[in-house]
Order: C-alpha cells, then sequence, then structure tokens
C-alpha cells in the first residue's frame, strides 16, 4: 500500500490546517476586517475556478472562455435550492456543481470536436446564453437578481476549496490525466495511440464544469445576491487571466495567478476609476515579457522536503 | 398593403440598418484575423472611440456629417496602427492565447482608460440628419436609415475595390495566405498588418459614428456587445472572409430584428449566439468558408 502521510503529504497537510487555524483564529477573535474577509473567501472561489478552468484549458489544452456560464449554472442552481426550496447549504452545493456539470457534458459533447480559436467562441457564445437564459427567467429574480442569505463562512470556503484542488490535481496526475495532457501535447498522436480523445475531453470538460459549478454555489452563498450580469463573459476572461498569469497548465499556478489577481483587484479596490486601467496594463506588459505566466508550466513542490528526508534517511544507514 | 407583410418589411429595414453597423465592424475582425490569426478583442472598443471622435468632430469642431466620418476614421485608423505596434507586434510570434489576453487587455484599456478622459457619463449624439421620413407602402424609411445604408454600402465597395485591385490589396492577400512566402517575394508584412489594422479600425470608426446616430447616444462601454456581436457575424459568415463579414453582419442583424419583431427582444442576444454555436457545429469554416483537410 502507498504510504499516504509521507513527508511531503504530512508537511502540506500541517501547512493547509495551519493556514486554516490562523485564519480561523483571527475570525474567532474578531480582529479580521470584513475587507479581508471578503478578499480571502474570494480567493478560495478564484481558485476553484482557476484551477478548475486551468483543467480544460492547460490540461487537456482546449480552448474555453465560458467559464461564468457554468458558475452562473452553479449559482442559480445552489440558489434555487437554499431559497426557493429552503434545503441545506450542502445539497445547494452539490447540485449547482452537479448541475453545471450537466451543462458541461451537454455543451461539451457537440463542440468540443471544434480546435482552438472555434471552441473559444463557441464556449463563449454558450456563456452568454446561459447568462441571458437566467436574465429572463422571472422566478430567479430576472435582472434585479436574486437575494440569498450568507451561509458560506471560512470555514466552508477553505476545506471545499483544498478539497476541489487535491481532486483536480490527483485526476491530472492519474491515467486519465495523463491522457488529457497527451491530448493537448499532440491530438492526433494521441488518438493514433489508442487514446479515446472525445471520451477524455468531454471528461475534462464536464470535471471542469463541475467545479467551476461549486464556485458558483460557494459565491452565490456568500455575496447576499446574484445578478446575471455578474456572470457574462468579462467573468470568465478574469478567470482565464488568472490561469494564464499563474501558468497555463500548472495547477499551483492557477492558484498563484488567482491570489495574485484578486489581491492586486483588491489592493486598487480605493482607485475604482484606476484599478482596470492599471490591469489591463499590467495584462499587456505581462503577456509582453513573460507570455508563460508566473509559473510556467512548472509546478510548486514541497519534493525539497521529500529529498532531505531520503538524504536522512541514507546518513542514518 | 396588409399589415402583417408591413411589419415584416420594416424589420427588414430595421434589420439591414443594424446589420450594416454590424457588418462594418465584423470586416475589421475579419480581416485582422484573416491576415495574422487574432481575435481582436478591442476592436469593438475602437468603434467606440471611433463614436467618440465623432461626436467631438460634430459638437466641438461643428463639422457636418461627412467630415465628421472622414475625421473620426482617420483617428481611429491611426489608433489602431498604434494599438498593434505597440500590442500586438511584439507578440507576432507568441502564443495565441498570449495574444488574446493582450487584446482584453487592449480592450479594457480602451474601455476604463476611456472612461477616465470623457467620464462616464452617456453623451447624446447631436441630430445630424433631418428627421424626414419616407413611407413607400406603409414601410418608413428614416432619412438616418437610408443615409447608414449608403455608407456602408459605399465603404464596403470601397473596401472590396481596395483588397481585390489594388497592389496594397494583393499584398494584403499574400500575407493573409502566406505570411513567410510574402516576405520572401519582397513584401514588407509588418506595414501590410499596420495597413490591414488601419483600414479595419478606419470602419469601425464609421460603424461607431453611426451607431452614435442611430442609438443617439454613446457611453465608453458601448462598444462590448456590438464587438462580440460583430464577431458572431465574422464567424457567421467564414473568419478571414470578406464577403463573409458582410453577408454575416447582414444576417444577424436581419435575425435580431425579427426576433425583436417577435416581440422577443430580451431573447435577441441568445438567438445570435445560438446560431453561433449551431453554424459552428455544422459548418465550422462559416456560411463562406471552404473546409481544409487537415494534414498530419
Amino acid at each position: 500500500m502507498r504510504n499516504w502521510f509521507n513527508r511531503k503529504n504530512s508537511i502540506t497537510l500541517l501547512g493547509i490546517v495551519l493556514l486554516y487555524a490562523v485564519v480561523q483564529g483571527l475570525i474567532v477573535l474578531d480582529i479580521m476586517p470584513p475587507f479581508y474577509m471578503l478578499t480571502l473567501i474570494l480567493i478560495c472561489i478564484y481558485i476553484i475556478l482557476s484551477t478548475s478552468l486551468n483543467l480544460i484549458n492547460g490540461i487537456a489544452g482546449q480552448f474555453s472562455v465560458g467559464h461564468a456560464g457554468f458558475m452562473a449554472v452553479g449559482a442559480y442552481v445552489s440558489a434555487m435550492i437554499t431559497v426557493l426550496l429552503k434545503g441545506p447549504l450542502i445539497l445547494g452545493l452539490l447540485a449547482g456543481a452537479t448541475g453545471a456539470a450537466l451543462a458541461g457534458l451537454i455543451v461539451g459533447l457537440p463542440t468540443l470536436r471544434l480546435k482552438g480559436d472555434y471552441l473559444a467562441i463557441a464556449t463563449l457564445g454558450f456563456g452568454e446564453i446561459v447568462r441571458i437564459v437566467f436574465l429572463n427567467m422571472d422566478f430567479v429574480g430576472g435582472a434585479a437578481g436574486l437575494t440569498l442569505p450568507k451561509q458560506i463562512t471560512w470555514s466552508w470556503a477553505f476545506p471545499l476549496m483544498v478539497l476541489s484542488v487535491i481532486l483536480i490535481k490527483n485526476f491530472v496526475g492519474s491515467t486519465h490525466g495523463r491522457a488529457c495532457i497527451s491530448i493537448r501535447e499532440n491530438e492526433i498522436a494521441a488518438e493514433s495511440m489508442g487514446v479515446n480523445t472525445t471520451k477524455y475531453k468531454v471528461m475534462a470538460f464536464t470535471m471542469g464544469a463541475f467545479f467551476a459549478g461549486l464556485a458558483g454555489g460557494i459565491y452565490a452563498n456568500y455575496m447576499y445576491i446574484i445578478q446575471p450580469g455578474t456572470f457574462s463573459f468579462l467573468k470568465s476572461f478574469d478567470i482565464l487571466v488568472m490561469v494564464v498569469l499563474g501558468g497555463l497548465g500548472s495547477i499551483s499556478g492557477a492558484i498563484v495567478g488567482a491570489i495574485v489577481y484578486t489581491f492586486i483587484s483588491a489592493l486598487l479596490t480605493g482607485i475604482p476609476e484606476w484599478r482596470l486601467v492599471i490591469t489591463a496594463v499590467f495584462l499587456i506588459v505581462m503577456m509582453m515579457f513573460r507570455p508563460t505566466g508566473i509559473m510556467g508550466t512548472k509546478e510548486f513542490s514541497l519534493s525539497f522536503l521529500g529529498k532531505k528526508g531520503d538524504k536522512n534517511a541514507a546518513s542514518k544507514n | 398593403m396588409d399589415s402583417i407583410t408591413t411589419q415584416v418589411f420594416q424589420q427588414i429595414i430595421n434589420g439591414l440598418s443594424l446589420g450594416s453597423i454590424y457588418a462594418l465592424i465584423a470586416l475589421g475582425y475579419t480581416m485582422v484575423y484573416g491576415i495574422i490569426k487574432l481575435i481582436n478583442f478591442a476592436h469593438g472598443d475602437v468603434m467606440m472611440v471611433g463614436a467618440y471622435a465623432g461626436w467631438f468632430a460634430i459638437t466641438a469642431l461643428h463639422l457636418p456629417f461627412l467630415p465628421a466620418l472622414l475625421f473620426s476614421m482617420i483617428f481611429c485608423a491611426l489608433l489602431g496602427v498604434i494599438i498593434e505596434r505597440i500590442a500586438y507586434k511584439p507578440l507576432r510570434n507568441a502564443t495565441r492565447i498570449a495574444a488574446l489576453i493582450t487584446a482584453i487587455g487592449v480592450s479594457l484599456f480602451l474601455e476604463y482608460g476611456g472612461m477616465l478622459i470623457v467620464t462616464a457619463q452617456v453623451r447624446t449624439y447631436p441630430p445630424v440628419f433631418p428627421a424626414t421620413q419616407y413611407i413607400v407602402g406603409g414601410v418608413y424609411f428614416k432619412y438616418g436609415d437610408i443615409v447608414m445604408l449608403v455608407t456602408a454600402v459605399v465603404l464596403m465597395a470601397l473596401l472590396h475595390f481596395t483588397v481585390q485591385y489594388t497592389k496594397v490589396g494583393k499584398a494584403m492577400r499574400a500575407v493573409s495566405f502566406d505570411k513567410e512566402a510574402a516576405l520572401l517575394m519582397g513584401i514588407n508584412t509588418n506595414n501590410i498588418i499596420s495597413f490591414t489594422f488601419a483600414i479595419g479600425s478606419a470602419l469601425a470608426a464609421a460603424a461607431g459614428v453611426l451607431m452614435g446616430v442611430y442609438f443617439n447616444t454613446i457611453n465608453p462601454l458601448m462598444g462590448i456587445i456590438p464587438g462580440l456581436k460583430a464577431f458572431v457575424a465574422a464567424v457567421l459568415g467564414g473568419i478571414g472572409i470578406i464577403p463573409g463579414a458582410m453577408v454575416g453582419g447582414l444576417m444577424l442583424g436581419l435575425v435580431e430584428a425579427i426576433v425583436s419583431g417577435l416581440g422577443a427582444s430580451t431573447w435577441r442576444d441568445a438567438v445570435a449566439f445560438l446560431i453561433l454555436i449551431l453554424v459552428l457545429i455544422i459548418k465550422p469554416s462559416g456560411l463562406f468558408g471552404k473546409n481544409v483537410r487537415e494534414k498530419v
């Protein structure tokens, strides 16, 4: 049996628990300013979104820009459960994610035969259709939006984020993940090697949609209100920017990208009129000088800890 | 004439006016895509700048319609070249996604940079045309509608002439066909690409002025949705194909007018995107596109 609690995993786990405990401690002691809290929860939501988009764009190599559409499906389905049916939060989140995954399956099956820019346009179109559908549904408030109670706390958002990242990371490392990577590298070669490309593309797409829906559900149950306007293609672009900023194809890159981008946005809220101008210039300059993003395709890893452990083990012998 | 037929004709007139605006924007998209394979998301915002330039020319410089249109077109042609030289040229050999992100960056920059300069306040376009209406068999033709259609058709004819019968046009076609071979034949590809941006942006500016005249109001974010629609139009006709963009734009305008005419105006954007997805699934290269067989 594989040792799940090797040095690397234990240290990662310890780090995660510590991070959770420190923030939770600050909340319990009531010294966490609300704005920081908002930023932290947003970072959690965006990490889920960017890692899941990274699964589609970076790992499977399918250029999707409809992520806000899946987020909207998740947000609205979970809101329908928690507000209109008065269901429990966990059911709402699950239903939202499942609904988004279903949408991903329905959209993915026909559109994933398209390539590159055409797929991007089709997914963009899908995202906009979703937004317009919710805009025209009167029982979820139409353009005015739907108000809902704030049920998400740090203890919800953070563990869900960690769980999503671990699931996605393990998927990427699995046989299926490898198959997805082979499609990214060369679809024809992968197919000739016996990889069922349609199956794996749809699988990655559906999984990405699932987590986007989960993030949407968290967003809806934290933000008090959801409006169709929030989930326009500009939101999809935001998520795409995070992924590219961090490094397309790198899970840790997606996390870094989400943190950096949300952080920059939060820093610039003091000067709202300049915020997007600065973001825009930042993007342009970034693409000029480091188009591969902060991490490139590399992963941040704690393997040096593992090596150190090995060395120690060797010296003991 | 019976009222339903009149209604249909009225919607066709409306659709053609709107469609000609989409077609003008779509031309810029399609030309840029055809030549450097970049989805220039900033194109709709260039249109917005064009609308503002026209507004400035009419209200502050007191120019009549045609000189104002020319002023706006020249201004945006310069802007297009500057954008291309500063933002896109360094990325000529970068990945597609990097270029796309840059385009999004330029788009945001124009929207919110523009907002800093002209403020988010909505401006009203002065009435440049007399409010005369012509009634032919119960169908209303506004003076403005006719000028718009004529302007759009004249500009498209000019473009067609430039691309098909001039030396620069020939060079543009050569570069879009094979950039390296064109370079070897002594064509200055960088200048041709800049020229393409200039023409595309000038057409977008014309569309912007027409849009201002058509809807009366302009604001710094007005370019987003028409830009996206025009892009849909370009894909509909087959991206990279100039006549395709014209037909795609007009078709999209007609579809929107018909959907609005049926009383479902809130759904018209969804219908536009649905058509887009259907076209992509059934014939990904667009209505006018040729299927390219993939070679391994």
